[in-house]
């Protein structure tokens, strides 16, 4: 078994004033050899905006594009014909393809937006592009992991252009769980979004992340009432 | 390699194109063009270039054949896949073609 672990103080940081942002993997004027991507997972930002402000319409092509308020609400535009508002409890995608162009700016004028922003490589380069938005039952992650991101049309979550899983999990202190890998060789990361945790015995705190690879079975317990996002990718590309 | 960076951005999609000519040309001491098109790159590979970024769009056969030329006329110059098509991985992707190389 592989880990390595992204301890929240050590990700890359920007304050542009209206967008305060860490990297965990290198991104943008961040870059860190050591950090660039676990396996198809390549970007996990977590993103606060001033209210009224945002990302004005820019474009992208072969990524898939996750985004999940943690807190306010995310007004999306884009070139598909797409206008939403994205809201905590919420998860969208882009499946950028060939390419696409959007903006993204803070609903309220009046408080932050949080969001994390997660690219994940695609399986497969230049499809036509794709969107897709769901709401979420906060009581259905209660000390269960609730799938939010499949590569299966069917199964339940926001479709992906990769053999990858997204779930979270509300763990209440104490909660153990286990998760077992759904694709040989793929690997699991855990982001800390709330609270304490320990995965496959390494201690993780708020905005914390661990990587496990090699390995079938991730063994979560809470050290408090925790909230995280786990996420299961290939690490070959 | 030169002291001011060339870079050749292979794209089919124009607004990213248009972004990421103009971010790499803000960089100083760096010069980007784009091809749009196989017409358009034809023209442009005996030209020396330090890097060539492939973006999105570009069909296999028209990458092989790019990666062919090069090697036979411009053996040294770097070619790499850009992902993401806008500022978010385009520096980082650049850094890491030259540190693999350095």
């Amino acid at each position: 078994m592989k880990l390595v672990v992204h301890k929240a103080n050590s990700r890359g940081h920007a304050n542009h004033g209206w967008l305060d942002t860490s990297h965990t993997f290198s991104f943008a004027n961040y870059y860190d050899p050591m950090r660039l991507n676990f396996g198809a997972l390549r970007v996990l930002n977590d993103d606060f905006v001033d209210g009224g402000m945002g990302f004005g319409t820019h474009p992208h092509d072969n990524m898939e594009i996750i985004s999940i308020p943690l807190s306010g609400d995310l007004e999306h535009k884009d070139s598909m014909g797409n206008v939403t508002v994205i809201r905590q409890n919420d998860v969208q995608i882009m499946s950028a393809g060939t390419g696409i162009q959007h903006s993204e700016y803070n609903k309220n004028k009046d408080k932050k937006v949080n969001f994390l922003q997660i690219w994940v490589f695609p399986k497969q380069r230049d499809i036509k592009p794709h969107y897709d938005q769901i709401t979420l039952k906060p009581e259905d992650r209660i000390n269960k992991l609730q799938q939010i991101v499949s590569p299966s049309k069917t199964d339940d979550g926001v479709w992906i252009n990769q053999d990858a899983w997204f779930y979270r999990g509300n763990l209440k202190k104490e909660f153990v769980t286990e998760y077992t890998v759904r694709q040989n060789g793929n690997g699991v990361y855990v982001f800390v979004i709330e609270g304490d945790v320990t995965v496959n015995g390494q201690k993780l705190g708020k905005r914390d992340g661990l990587g496990v690879s090699e390995t079938d079975t991730i063994s979560i317990a809470a050290d408090s009432d925790t909230e995280i996002l786990l996420m299961e990718v290939p690490m070959n590309l | 390699m030169n002291s001011t960076l060339t870079i050749l951005v292979i794209g089919r999609h124009k607004q990213i194109m248009e972004t990421v000519l103009r971010l790499l040309n803000n960089r100083e001491g760096w010069s980007a063009t784009g091809a749009l098109t196989d017409e358009e790159q034809e023209k442009f590979i005996k030209t020396k270039f330090d890097l060539v970024l492939i973006g999105g769009g570009v069909e296999e056969k028209s990458e092989r054949h790019l990666k062919l030329e090069f090697e036979k006329l411009n053996p040294q110059v770097k070619i790499i896949r850009h992902y993401g098509g806008g500022g978010g991985l385009l520096f980082n992707e650049i850094e890491q073609a030259f540190e693999k190389i350095s």
